[in-house]
């Protein structure tokens, strides 16, 4: 059976809980300090630490230590409008991590756990820092939960990985072969890129499920995630998307946004789909590079052996070892190709469409309009017949029924607003998170290229002499 | 045209390392290779035009010269295999590194022939080569009519012959020493060969990354629209220097220690071909001793003729193969080292470019809004 201890030691990363000093927000624990109302802008030269750019000066604006419902008011209102630094803001309330996979059980009933930490400032959650094991189906379930709420049509709920039966067979048989670390870390690292973006998003933070997902130490078991196999995800959306192409009465957009913006999320998805397809080829290359450098390395190692000038022979044998290590960079360079920019590509694919999918949901909120309306108007037919017919006590009937169907279409009217300007604030929110997520990925991506670099570089340098040293 | 050349000794008109093949011209499927050597009195250069052809004409020539003393036992230069304009994959194949870039490996490798011919004390002798290098005519293309490498048609027995057992252990260790290093050492060439054409599939999906990321980007005026924009055109630079850095690795492996692994190859072929020879001249002698002693007494004479020229001959064979061989390993470590430092070399500048060039991608990244 696989520890955690073993998980450590074959698996790149099985981080503490939280991200390394440079990243994580020393914010949080002035924001303890700023209950007490001093009035000191305690926040400031924090802010700039971590960030280090000078447009992050207008959080600053809103950061004086202030009153604690006072924080929540300027909160609330940043949020309605959109300012750039709300994102970060939220990423300073609640941070989570996605850690230690440890398989549970054997054979064929075995499933991986993973614990899920959370640290927070805000007063929701029953304590600041605080952990639960939750296992793939608890993370399905939660979406499941997320995308059914009415309260929450429009807003673009994040998705979580889709289910692999072959990948968990194989974690099933046993965890120590390099296919099966590679894909639990694969799953590790998306579910925690799937909480986080939950977490960030203002109003999933606010729901009682996430909540529950974070703090309830047992959590009953999901039960209807079997719909979400495989490619589940993007069918349910396309399926809804026809059906909603199918709608007979056709909108007429008085603002062209909408319109606008689902033609250029359909095109955003293909570019990416394209981009993710080179990425893959990409990724291969660089799997079939270690190959065949393992293999040169082996080649060189015989030819060194065989060599009897012994300057020469121990040159080769340096060289082989040289090789070697080359293989271990290429490896990780693979990695991280892989998991920087395919991952990257895949979540933000899926994001897409789930954006397509509110688009929908926005369409299918005006179709009920328009039908309660229809409804509305042949109540109102009923009733001028009934006049004529002077039928009274089924005219009070009728009467009854236009009030309510009135109040529908009031609400139904309210809803489609509502949606509407949801989905508004969440695609410039999506735009705003899709910049800064790429570019904070890629950063990550040189800093690995500038150090594999700087390894090579000692290679070389390591084995010049060597070279010389043969006549 | 050129009369048929005499098979006589000269000297040498021009410096063998000035030797230089400049260029290669594209004529349909016809490559012509501008050779320019320094002569040797007084300035001046010589320029002239070769076919490959003409190459195969002055390799005959060598080949032909059994008047020389124990010819059989040089180890000959190895001249690379025929290039084609649109090669077949069996000739890409055959020509293995020489067969990639746009001809500066397979010129370089046609350069280094002509050096080591030049500088051969017995074989910059012939004619031939005077006239290959010097003469602003082609050379003729008659075929030459004594031709000791029938190597091509090889018989079954010829095959054993490979095996017989040497009279001399310096020759039975060389013979056993040259077989595992050519087979080690083709080896080594084909899966560096591997390598190297793994990294030019690297540069390509580099480039088709670069170029995608370009159609990300969309018009507009929207801030966070125009944000994600900046970030594409940045990253297709970043993977445009990928590109580069991994077509220049792939080019300076092609360069230095790919072409120093195809030469050390090929001249571990060569000497096994002499030692072949100089074995056939073994089996020869022992042939000969064999009859002298079965002969009748009619026979004797003539067959103790033939014996005493076979062991001359094989005398002759032995001790130039000894120098050969002697030369050769002290010539091969030296081109080896050089292929070596010149390869780390060369790695290390691209390695120390490539970090300069990530640096400045990654403050371009972090000082981005």
């Amino acid at each position: 059976a696989l520890t955690t201890g073993n998980m450590a030691a074959s698996s790149d990363r099985n981080p503490p809980p939280f991200p390394t000093a440079e990243e994580s927000e020393p914010g949080l624990c002035d924001m303890a300090d700023a209950d007490s109302d001093e009035g000191e802008d305690i926040f400031v030269s924090n802010v700039g630490s971590r960030f280090g750019d000078t447009s992050n000066k207008l959080t600053c604006v809103f950061r004086f230590a202030l009153s604690q419902s006072q924080k929540a008011c300027i909160f609330f209102i940043s949020q309605l409008t959109c300012i750039q630094e709300e994102e970060a803001k939220d990423s300073f309330d609640v941070d989570v991590a996605v850690t230690n996979p440890e398989k549970v059980g054997d054979g064929m009933n075995a499933y991986v756990a993973y614990k899920v930490s959370t640290r927070t400032s805000l007063p929701m959650f029953r304590s600041k820092v605080f952990s639960v094991r939750r296992r793939f189906s608890d993370f399905l379930g939660l979406y499941e939960k997320l995308s059914v709420k009415q309260s929450l049509h429009g807003c673009i709920i994040p998705l979580p990985p889709e289910k692999s039966v072959v990948g968990m067979t194989k974690v099933k048989v046993g965890m120590d072969d390099p296919s099966s670390v590679e894909f639990v870390e694969r799953r590790r690292a998306a579910l925690e890129r799937y909480l986080q973006r939950v977490v960030s998003h203002p109003s999933l933070l606010q729901d009682p499920d996430v909540r529950e997902f974070l703090e309830r130490e047992d959590l009953p078991r999901a039960v209807n995630t079997q719909a979400l196999s495989g490619a589940g995800f993007l069918k349910m959306i396309n399926k809804a998307s026809d059906a909603v192409n199918k709608m007979t009465i056709k909108m007429n957009e008085s603002d062209t946004w909408f319109e606008d913006k689902f033609q250029e999320v359909e095109n955003e998805e293909q570019q990416l789909r394209k981009l993710h397809v080179v990425v893959d080829s990409l990724v291969i290359h660089r799997k079939e590079l270690c190959g065949n450098t393992a293999v040169f390395a082996k080649s060189l190692a015989m030819l060194g052996n065989s060599e009897d000038n012994t300057a020469l022979s121990r040159a080769l044998s340096q060289l082989a070892e040289v090789e070697d290590k080359m293989e271990q960079l290429h490896q990780e360079q693979a990695a991280s190709d892989f998991f920087i920019f395919a991952e990257l590509l895949g979540d933000y694919i899926r994001l897409l469409g789930a954006v397509r999918g509110c688009f929908d949901q926005r369409m299918r909120a005006w179709q009920r309009w328009q039908e309660a309306q229809s409804t509305l108007q042949k109540k109102r037919e009923a009733e001028a017949k009934l006049l004529w017919a002077n039928k009274p006590d089924k005219l009070q009937q009728a009467k009854e029924e236009i009030t309510e169907w009135e109040a529908r279409v009031t609400q139904y009217e309210r809803d489609f607003d509502r949606i509407g300007m949801t989905v508004r604030k969440e695609v410039l929110r999506f735009e705003k998170e899709k910049a800064k997520d790429f570019k904070s990925q890629i950063i990550k991506y040189l800093e690995a290229m500038l150090q594999s670099q700087q390894r090579l570089i000692k290679f070389w340098e390591a084995f010049l002499p060597e070279a010389k040293a043969i006549a | 045209m050129m009369e048929e050349v005499k098979e006589t000794a000269s000297v040498l008109s021009v410096h063998d390392d000035s030797i230089k093949v400049t260029e290669v011209l594209k004529e349909g499927d016809t490559l012509t290779f501008i050779i320019v050597s320094q002569k040797l009195s007084g300035t001046g250069e010589y320029h002239v035009d070769r076919t490959y052809e003409d190459f195969e004409w002055l390799q005959q020539h060598l080949f032909s010269q059994g008047d020389v003393p124990g010819i059989q036992g040089v180890i000959f230069p190895p001249l690379p295999a025929k290039p084609q304009v649109n090669a077949s994959p069996r000739s890409i194949k055959q020509l293995g590194f020489l067969a990639l870039g746009e001809c500066q490996p397979y010129c370089k490798a046609l350069e280094t022939f002509l050096q080591q011919v030049a500088a051969h004390s017995i074989l910059s002798k012939n004619k031939a080569v005077e006239v290959f290098l010097t003469s602003s005519d082609p050379p003729g293309r008659q075929k030459v009519k004594k031709n000791i490498f029938n190597r091509l048609s090889q018989a079954v027995e010829e095959m054993r012959k490979e095996g017989h057992k040497d009279v001399d252990e310096f020759f039975q260790n060389e013979r056993d020493h040259n077989l595992i290093l050519t087979g080690c050492t083709k080896t080594a060439a084909e899966k560096f060969l591997d390598v190297v054409a793994t990294e030019q599939k690297i540069a390509v999906a580099c480039g088709h990354f670069s170029t995608a990321l370009h159609l990300c980007v969309e018009p507009g005026e929207d801030p966070d629209k125009q944000a994600f924009s900046r970030v594409c055109v940045k990253l297709s630079e970043v993977f445009e220097s990928i590109k580069k850095n991994m077509t220049s690795v792939a080019e300076n492996n092609v360069n230095t220690l790919g072409l120093g692994l195809d030469l050390e190859s090929r001249y571990q072929e060569a000497e096994r071909e002499m030692l072949f020879r100089r074995t056939c001249k073994l089996v020869e002698l022992e042939n000969a001793q064999r009859n002298v002693e079965k002969a009748k007494p009619v026979k004797k004479a003539a067959m103790e003729e033939v014996k005493k020229a076979a062991e001359t001959e094989f005398e002759h064979t032995s001790g130039v193969a000894k120098q050969e061989i002697a030369r050769f390993q002290g010539a091969r470590v030296e081109m080896l080292q050089q292929a070596l430092v010149g390869w780390c070399e060369k790695q290390l500048l691209t390695a120390k470019e490539s970090a300069d060039q990530f640096n400045q991608h990654l403050e371009v990244f972090r000082g981005m809004a």
